[in-house]
Parts: C-alpha cells; structure tokens; sequence
C-alpha cells in the first residue's frame, strides 16, 4: 500500500503480524516483570544493553510465518471475476497494488495465469491510466486498470478525465473495503469510503458498486459494452475487497452475460441529405475534422467524402483523420480557409465554437468570427448524445445550421451517398479545378513550412524543427508510429513527416492535463509492440516529471520506444503566461518567470533514464551531436528496449 | 476586422519610416541580453525565429518604427511593452540584435530539409 504516511507504512497482512508480534512482546515484559526482580537489585547490576534478548516466543513471532488464516471453503469470488475479465479480448492490466485488490490481484497471478490480461506494474495510478488510454489509440481496445479506492482513484482521477475529454475507453476497477465489520482498522479504514465513485463519477460514462459475484458479471459485461460505445468514455466499478476474498457459494450457476458490442449510433437520414446538398452546392466548402477518425477505416472514408467534391480538409488532429500527404489536406490553411468558407463540416469537433472564433487574451475578453457572413455550419457529433454538466468539456456553445447527432465515422457513409446522388454532372469540372489548386496551394504550404524550418537551423538550444527533422532521418524507413502530441514544439511532425495510417499519430491528452504524455507514450508503444512497430515520443520536461516512474515500468515490461526528450528546461506555457500578465501591466519579472522554469539544477534526463533501466544519452545541446545519437537509440528499440535522448530545445 | 487595421497600421508606418532605429549606437550584444531578459524569446524563440506561438522576427526585421509601433501599442495575444518597463534605448538594442542575425542556409542546401516530397500524393 503505498498511499499511507510513512509512519504508519505497514500493509494489512503486516499490520495483522505486527500486532501479533507486538502482544508477545507485551507478555514477554510481563513475564520478565513477574520475575520478582526488586528495583534495588537492578540498579546494583551492571548496565544491561538497550535490548532484551528475545525469548523463544518472541523469535518465533518476528521470524516464523504467521498462522495460516482459515481457507475459505470455495474457490474465491475474485477467481470469478477473472473468467468474467478473460471472457473479454483484454490483454494487460495496469495497476500500482494496493489491499483493496488484493483477492483479485492473487487471482489474476494464479488462477489467471497473469495472461489475457498480464500484470503491468505500475508506480502511480495516474501512468496506469494514461497507459491505458494511449494503448486503446494503438490497439483500438480497452486496457483493464485497478486502482485502490481512495488513495489510488484521487491519483488516477486526472488521467481519467484526459481519457474522457479524449472519448477513450478504459475499463477501471477500484478497491474498496465496504463492510466496516470485515474493515482492518487504522489504514484500510483511511483508504474505504462509502461511494468511491463519487471521486470521478463527473467525468465516466458508468459506474457501479456489485455486490454478489452475479452482480459483478452483470456490471463488468454492461460497463465494456458502454465504454465502447461511441462516445467511448472510461467507466468505474468499485468492487469490495470483501467481495473479492469471499468463498463462491456454486460456480457452476453463475452465467457470465453475451457481450455484443453496440452498433455506432448513425446520423439521422433527412439531415444528413440537407449536409449533403449544402457541401454539393457550396463555392468554397470546408471539412474540419478532430476525432472523426475513430478507426483506421475513418481515414479512407473521409479520403472518399473529400474527393468526390475536392473539399479541403483541416485537421485538428486529435487522432490521425487524413493523409498529411493528400493534396486535400490543407491544415496548414486553417485560417484563410475557414475566412473565406460558405459551408463548414464539423466533424466530432472538440471545441466547434473555437474553430470558428478567435478568442483575443488580452484582458478585454475581444473576440471575433473567424468567418464571413451568411457561411453555414454542419456538425455531426457523438458528444450531442452525451455529456455531462460540472466539467466544461464540451467548450463553449455554437450555434450551426444543420445539427446531426450521431457518429462521424459511422455517418459518412450515408453522407458519401447522399453526396453522390445530390452531385450533378454538370459541376464535376468545376470541382476538378477546385483539386488543381488545391494541389498548387499544398505545395506552396510545404515550401514555406521548410523554409521556416531553416531558420535557427544551428541554434544551441536546438531549434525544434531541426530536432524533428533529424527524428525522422532515423525512423524513415521503419514501420513508425509517433505516440505523442507535437502541439508543444510547433507541430512540425504533422507538418512535415508523411503520415497516412491511423498509428502514425495518436493526438494529445484530450483533458491537456500534464503528465499525461510519456505514460500514454508507454502504453502506445505496448500495443505497437506487438505489430513490430517503432514508437517514436517527443517528450516534454515538465510532463515527464509528474511520474516518472513510468519510465521504470517500460524498462521492465522491455516495452520498446524511443523518447526524445524536447527540454526547454521550463513549464513553457507558464513561463508565457506569467510575462504575459507582467507585461499587461506594465511591470518587470527582474528575475525572470519564477515558478515556471525548470533549471537550477538542470535535470539529467539521461541519468533519470539510465536509473530505471533505459539506454540512454544527453543532454545534447549541439545539433550536430544528434545525429549519431538518435541512430544508437533507434538501434537500441530495434533490439527492444527503450532508449532515450535528452535534447535540449528552444522553447516552442 | 481589427487585425486588419492592425496591419494596415504597421503598414503605413513601414512606408513613412527609415529602415533602422534612430540610434545609431544600438548594440547587438546588449539588445540580445535584453531580448532574453524581457522573454521575447519565450513566444518567438532566441533567434527570433519564430514558432507556433510567435510570428517570425529575424533575419530581415520589419522595420524599425514598424516594429516599435507595434510593440508599444498591441493590444492582442501579445500585450504592449510600454517605455517604462523598455525604454527606447532597451528596444533599440533588441532591434540591432534582430538585425545581426544572419540569413538561414537555402532550403536546398540543407539536405535533411529535401527528404520530404515537395508535391502531394
């Protein structure tokens, strides 16, 4: 249990053996006090040591094995919940230990196996649950993660809402100690509560406290089956540790429910006719995607709905929607595009209000419309069918013109139909043309995105677009995959490297919650370890400080991923921020943004790598020292262990 | 829409100014230190390179009054600097410092800039 003050660091079986020892060591003073010894008499002796010389039965208390408790009369109810879990295709669980758990943790070891799914060890839940949510954008299915109760849920309850605001399902399955007559007094008693779902139930889809070993079938079968429901969000279930440990009454009556996963709810005919004829008749049209591709199929549909008209794509990229490749991939244009747009498609857009206003942080809270007059607006959304009120996820409200409540993914291909059927002949021409500039305007957005590139090219600190340009001369030619965002070092992956599978990008943390990146890393690069895939994370300072332990858990797992690290040596947004305000009003930071900056001692990345396990070299801070490095460190993933490079970095 | 005043305004000042500040005593080096000490580095990188949370500022500055009246009187994501926390003489240096920066290497020389396709798909 690793929650608990220090001074009271004792687990449940040790506590139960202390207090054992503790009682023989009090008849032993007993014993030693009825002896008849006077007073007189011990001050006449010579001094004794500090230390009585343990009795036969106090040695046997401090170093025998504790009597065997009663074995209970069945199999445990938490082998149970093992053939429940393993009726699913889940591969790994992730989990710092805790009591709470501890039946089905055994059970998992033994009766389990410890496969399908395998023990991840993990030092903080927090790394569990990013792990888990990075993982299901890779392996497309959802991890299983234990929490303890209380201690453990307030560890894991940011990551958990990261994985909510990002729609990733995971599956969690928190410890508690429910009934106060079985509850160990002192430190399991600080880690119960009544309704340790209460701690995240803002921000999971469902949870639920079972409370008979058919009850948890029910629930566990009934929590899957919504997590991946679109919208996929993470659920909870609290499951006493009572539970877990209490003796199944028959076995062979309990059923565990069919799962059949729920088809994607799909937009509704009429509306997705009218988007249809807007996109068809519209001059300037635009797609703006974020999470539309929720698959790797998502990709190949949006490919289709964009040629057939030759519509421009931006995409927000909080997953991998279109090829960066594709000559109707114009992210790069976001901001003309949408100016000069008459008809935008929102496509499972986070913030759709943000898309279309600028927003000026200036104190005067100025805001303006991206867009001209009269454009209309289409949304096709999962989020309409789902959200909740306390947290502010779902951004600020937009009004559009044409509202579709359903899935992106699961929507466009009716919408491809509706396209085709309301698409006359007459206007294929005019949407060639349309292509032919868009190709002229993709490769004008390339040019000037290398020649932004070459500025700084030699700096100390490292320019981050040479940092990037030399990642990807050493992952070119494998089968790649960037588990992580690039939005903190000017995007200049997506910008530049080819992307075209769904794996090649993962997006960010969805909640912008730090620490989520290099535990998602870890988990992404575990589901791309099985397809022989390079992972690639480009990993921020302050992010990888939050746990790093993480960094253990990969070295022990031989979970292969190249980190780089992108050290700017500062919790860089801050670090703006805080001029920003200085600058607002017109005063001076003498000593620079204290409290954002991450220097003095400047951390050796490379040390804190080679301490868990991994290779590991830097910090570097001439770029022509990269080069060499970063071919070690690939050669290294290759052999499949985790290696990483600590580059020190300009600031963005 | 307000940005475009904004621009029309550094525009017209670009026209009416000279191509460097009136002091002619401006130092690089202490416009660098300056640079860094006001964090002018923090959104537009130490180069003046620009980023995704800076425009570019270096090689070939604007010019200089067109600069210095941006940087008195933005009022947008980057707030004004006004003389009392930099002075004339303070935004003179950082000019010269912003002018000493040389001119990049061209794209093509640079060949880890010619991996990547210069045509779609």
């Amino acid at each position: 249990m690793p929650k608990q003050d220090s001074r009271r660091a004792v687990s449940r079986r040790k506590f139960l053996s202390t207090v054992a020892a503790a009682g023989a060591v009090t008849a032993v003073a007993d014993l030693n006090t009825n002896a008849g010894a006077t007073p007189t008499a011990i001050v006449a002796e010579p001094p004794k040591p500090s230390a009585v010389r343990p009795s036969a039965k106090v040695a046997a208390a401090e170093t025998g094995l504790p009597e065997a408790p009663a074995h209970a009369s069945g199999a445990p109810t938490s082998d149970f919940m093992v053939d429940v879990i393993k009726s699913f295709d889940i591969d790994y669980v992730a989990a710092n230990p805790a009591d709470s758990f501890r039946g089905l943790h055994e059970s998992l070891l033994t009766y389990g196996g410890n496969k399908k799914p395998e023990f991840l060890t993990c030092m903080h839940e927090e790394s569990a649950v990013a792990m888990a949510h990075g993982y299901f954008k890779i392996a497309g299915k959802p991890m299983l993660v234990l929490c303890h109760g209380t201690v453990g849920l307030q560890h894991a309850s940011m990551a958990i809402y990261n994985a909510w605001c990002d729609h990733v399902p995971i599956v969690i399955i928190g410890g508690n100690d429910l009934d106060a007559n079985k509850r160990v007094p002192l430190v399991p008693t600080y880690h119960s509560a009544q309704d340790i779902g209460a701690l995240v139930r803002d921000f999971v889809k469902w949870d639920d406290t079972p409370i008979s070993a058919p009850h948890f079938a029910e629930s566990f079968v009934r929590a899957y089956k919504l997590a991946m429901t679109p919208p996929h969000e993470p659920v909870l279930l609290a499951v006493d540790a009572g539970l877990q440990e209490e003796a199944l009454q028959d076995r062979a009556e309990l059923k565990i429910p069919r799962y059949v996963q729920t088809a994607p709810p799909q937009g509704d005919s009429g509306a997705v006719r009218e988007a249809a004829k807007l996109l068809v008749t519209a001059q300037n049209p635009v797609i703006i995607a974020d999470r539309a591709a929720r698959t790797p199929n998502g990709i190949g549909l949006l490919v289709e709905l964009a040629e057939l008209l030759n519509v421009p794509v931006v995409d927000q990229l909080n997953r991998l929607n279109f090829p960066t490749t594709h000559h109707l991939n114009q992210t790069g244009r976001a901001g003309p595009l949408i100016a000069q747009a008459d008809v935008i498609l929102g496509l499972e857009l986070s913030d759709y209000y943000g898309t279309v206003n600028t927003f000026i942080d200036n104190g005067a809270y100025d805001r303006e419309p991206k867009t001209k007059a009269g454009v209309k607006l289409i949304s096709i959304t999962s989020a309409d069918y789902y959200l909740k009120s306390n947290y502010q996820d779902f951004q600020r409200f937009q009004p559009v013109d044409v509202s579709i409540a359903g899935d992106a993914e699961a929507t466009l291909p009716a919408l491809i139909e509706a396209v085709k059927s309301a698409l006359p002949a007459d206007r294929k021409s005019a949407l060639a043309q349309r292509g032919d500039a868009m190709r002229k305007a993709w490769s004008e957005t390339r040019q000037r995105t290398l020649k932004a590139a070459t500025y700084a090219w030699d700096a100390s600190p490292i320019s981050t677009a040479r940092m990037c340009a030399e990642v990807w001369a050493q992952i070119k030619d494998e089968d790649w995959s960037l588990v992580g965002s690039d939005r903190m070092f000017s995007a200049w992956p997506t910008r530049l490297w080819p992307m075209e599978k769904h794996y090649q990008f993962i997006g960010g943390p969805g909640g912008y919650g730090v620490g989520y990146g290099s535990p998602a890393a870890v988990g992404a690069a575990l589901a791309n370890r099985s397809e022989g895939r390079l992972s690639v994370n480009i990993q921020t300072d302050g992010d990888m400080m939050y746990a790093p332990g993480v960094l253990w858990t990969a070295a022990h797992h031989r979970i292969p991923l190249l980190n780089v690290m992108h050290n700017n040596r500062g919790y860089h947004q801050e670090v703006m921020h805080v001029q920003r305000m200085a600058d607002r009003r017109s005063r001076v930071l003498n000593d620079g943004p204290i409290g954002t900056q991450i220097m003095g001692p400047d951390i050796d990345y490379a040390k804190l790598a080679q301490s868990m396990g991994w290779w590991a070299s830097g910090p570097i801070t001439d770029p022509k020292e990269l080069a060499p490095a970063l071919k070690r460190a690939v050669e290294v993933v290759k052999a499949g262990e985790p290696a990483l490079v600590d580059v020190v970095t300009q600031p963005r | 829409m307000r940005h475009y005043g904004l621009s029309a305004a550094i525009a017209t000042v670009a026209l009416l100014s000279m191509f460097g500040p009136a002091n002619a005593a401006a130092s690089a080096d202490h416009g660098k230190i300056v640079f860094m000490k006001e964090g002018c580095w923090e959104c537009h990188g130490t180069q003046g390179q620009g980023a995704i949370t800076g425009p570019r500022l270096a090689p070939d500055p604007l010019p200089y009054e067109a600069l210095s009246a941006f940087v008195r009187s933005t009022n947008r994501a980057m707030p004004p600097y006004h003389e009392n926390i930099l002075s004339d003489a303070d935004l003179a240096d950082i000019y010269a410092y912003l002018q000493s920066i040389p001119k990049p290497q061209d794209v093509k020389n640079i060949p880890l800039l010619n991996q990547w396709a210069d045509k779609p798909k």
